[in-house]
């Protein structure tokens, strides 16, 4: 491979530590590929209304996966892209899941109107799974909100929300810390009384660091050398707090480590969940935010 | 002033960049921090990874299933014909009473405690003695490694404040209250056991057989996750408490994965009732019940206000409702909950 997507690390040539997959917990799924209809300037995969470097998932392509995900004993189910709604065949995908377990979908929320999420709650209705829904937010109003995630972003967010609490569907509202306030205890508490706002009356809310990759790299600046993970940093039985430790993320061009190094070739581990039982050498500056932040993408 | 850049002119310059940027990706795909040919990426996915031939992947897939430890099995305990499981005490002293007469009204040959002593309610000490009337059986849970390790709080990491309030509340308090050789004997607990039910040979942890912590919900676990879990432990049953909330899943395969519930606090239905279970051996392997326990759910309610614990701790109490930490809950969990 001739493009270097890790920065060499001068004076530091000790060999990457490898985390062993304990346990196929999460699998994930970039189910609308690097497709979305907003293209937010810290998007750590770069999606936007033209990015192909993932495609859509069919129906099809993921019930495969499925199959195999319940003879390894997967325990959740993660939905992602882009915006998973832009993909036709969510819902039937969506109704396919939670027949073998619980669901989880990332969203920005614009795609919910009132009819979607009514079918959203019968879906959840038929199952004795859970189904949860994550939206995302990047500001408490529209001036902190829509710099970030685009003109009117906003109040069409507010308003996927709203939907969804009439339905009787209980998102929870995901917030990095692009806004450095917005981490804080005083930030956390004006998000919780946002969604009191919009009819919550048990408002959720996670709260998640940015990665200096992606769009975010050219917005926030990128990762310095430094930021990189040697072995003997960790003791080898100390990974349990990084996902992939127990997930993997499929995409319509194979099976990747995690939800996170979807843009690195190296990040690609096989076709199938069964090619990628082993372990992963941790050599991307990513897994330093991740083992630094102990962040995980789930909710 | 003279060469003030046009107002027009800036919105003209950030609508141009916004289009630039939802276009930029025509054709090409990101790598890292770059822009590449499309072609020039994929070309690189399908080089990467290693794909395993059929018969390779069948041996992955088997070897993930197989038993995760070399040799036999641990000796297991029993076998009994009926045995009483519970978790969380959470200090409720009273409900421990309660339990350990129900138990032996029932004919229980064995008692076996999952683990959580401590937290909530009052008096942590009353706890032990009843134990070791009981002869009950105890697992080590997270309150009883972090009290052991003498950690400063419970660890539990709420994202709402109101929530890690109340956590440390009540971990500080146990703290407190808890004498040094308690702690010790915390320390000493194991933290899994096997037990056989007639011809069942039964896992009991306290959050699951990975993590001690871990929070197994009837709607976040399914069934495919327990029948991997069981074949790798080599088991026909898992016990496991830690979520507060119990439950009963039958699996396909005819094994069964049983959240034992807790006695510490009612399980957040609006009855102040709490639950614990009882297994027996039956003529096609093992029948389970969950059993709801009434105790004096108001002399403990009268005990923590005296030790001005939170009214908020009593209200649970009293009412049968979470009033705190609710956050943990999946969504189908939390909408049945009043908070
Ligand atoms: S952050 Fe989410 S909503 Fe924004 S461009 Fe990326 S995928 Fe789309
Ligand atoms: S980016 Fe994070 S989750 Fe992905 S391989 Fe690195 S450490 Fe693991």
């Amino acid at each position: 491979m001739t493009e270097p997507s890790v920065r060499a690390a001068p004076g530091n040539d000790l060999p990457p530590p490898r985390v062993r997959l304990a346990a196929l917990d999460t699998l994930w799924f970039q189910v609308a590929g690097t497709v979305c209809n907003l293209a937010c300037n810290h998007c750590f995969i770069s999606c936007s209304p033209t990015n192909r470097t993932h495609e859509m998932m069919s129906l099809a392509e993921v019930e495969g996966y499925l199959v195999e995900a319940v003879e390894l004993g997967v325990k959740e189910y993660y939905f992602t892209g882009g915006e998973p709604f832009l993909n036709p065949a969510m819902e039937a995908i969506l109704e396919a899941t939670l027949a073998v377990g619980p669901a989880n979908v990332l969203t920005n929320g614009l795609l919910l109107d009132s009819e979607r999420c009514a079918r959203l709650r019968a879906l959840q209705d038929a199952s004795e799974y859970s189904l949860d829904l994550r939206v995302s937010l990047d500001g408490f109003d529209a001036a902190s909100n829509d710099p970030i995630r685009g003109e009117g972003s906003f109040e069409r967010v507010l308003n996927g929300v709203r939907n969804l609490l009439a339905a009787g569907l209980n998102p929870v509202l995901t917030v990095t810390e692009v806004h450095g306030v917005s981490g804080t205890e005083a930030g956390k508490a004006k998000f919780f009384d946002l969604l009191r706002g919009l009819g919550a009356d048990k408002p959720r809310l996670k709260v998640l660091p940015v990665f200096q990759i992606g769009s975010e790299a050219e917005r926030g600046g990128a990762y310095e050398s430094w930021q990189k993970l040697r072995a003997g940093e960790v003791a080898d039985d100390g990974w349990e707090h990084l996902q992939c430790s127990s997930c993997r993320m499929v995409t319509d061009r194979g099976v990747w480590v995690c939800p996170i190094l979807v843009n690195e070739p190296e990040g690609k581990m096989g076709e199938t969940l069964s090619d990628t039982l082993g372990s992963y050498p941790l050599e991307h500056p990513a897994c330093w935010t991740c083992h630094v932040y102990g962040v995980s993408c789930k909710t | 002033m003279a060469n003030r850049i046009p107002e027009d002119a800036v919105e003209k310059a950030r609508r141009a960049a916004e289009r630039q940027k939802l276009t930029r990706h025509r054709g090409l795909a990101t790598w890292g921090e770059k822009l590449v040919p499309l072609e020039r990426f994929r070309k690189a996915v399908d080089e990467a990874g290693t794909a395993l031939n059929p018969e390779e992947r069948a041996d992955a897939r088997q070897e993930y299933r197989r038993p995760n430890s070399e040799g036999p099995a641990p000796e297991a305990e029993g076998p009994y014909r009926r045995i009483a499981v519970f978790g969380g005490v959470y200090n409720n002293h009273c409900a421990l009473a309660a339990l350990l007469e129900e138990a032996h009204r029932r004919d229980a040959e064995a008692v076996y405690c999952l683990g959580d002593l401590g937290g909530f309610g009052p008096h942590p000490e009353k706890v032990r003695p009843l134990l070791e009337q009981g002869a009950v059986k105890t697992l080590q849970g997270n309150y009883e490694e972090s009290l052991a390790s003498g950690r400063e709080d419970c660890n539990c990491g709420y994202t709402d404040p109101r929530d890690n309030h109340f956590a440390t509340l009540s971990y500080r308090y146990t703290e407190a209250h808890c004498s040094p050789e308690f702690k010790a004997w915390m320390g000493t607990l194991p933290r899994q056991r096997r037990v056989r039910v007639g011809s069942r040979e039964l896992l009991l942890v306290h959050g699951s057989p990975r993590r001690i912590n871990e929070f197994l919900f009837f709607s976040s676990a399914p069934a495919a996750y327990f029948e991997t879990l069981l074949d790798q432990h080599r088991c026909d049953g898992l016990l496991c408490t830690h979520t507060g909330l119990h439950w009963h899943r039958r699996l396909p395969s005819g094994r069964d994965a049983v959240n034992v519930g807790v006695i510490g606090r009612p399980a957040n239905d609006g009855d102040p009732r709490v639950w614990f279970s009882i297994l027996e051996e039956s003529r096609n392997g093992i029948d389970v019940e969950l059993v709801p326990l009434a105790y004096d759910h108001q002399g403990l309610a009268e005990e923590m206000r005296r030790e001005e614990l939170p009214e908020e701790f009593v209200e649970t109490i009293l009412s049968g409702w979470w009033t705190t930490c609710l956050e943990v809950l999946p969504p189908r969990e939390r909408a049945a909950s009043k908070y």
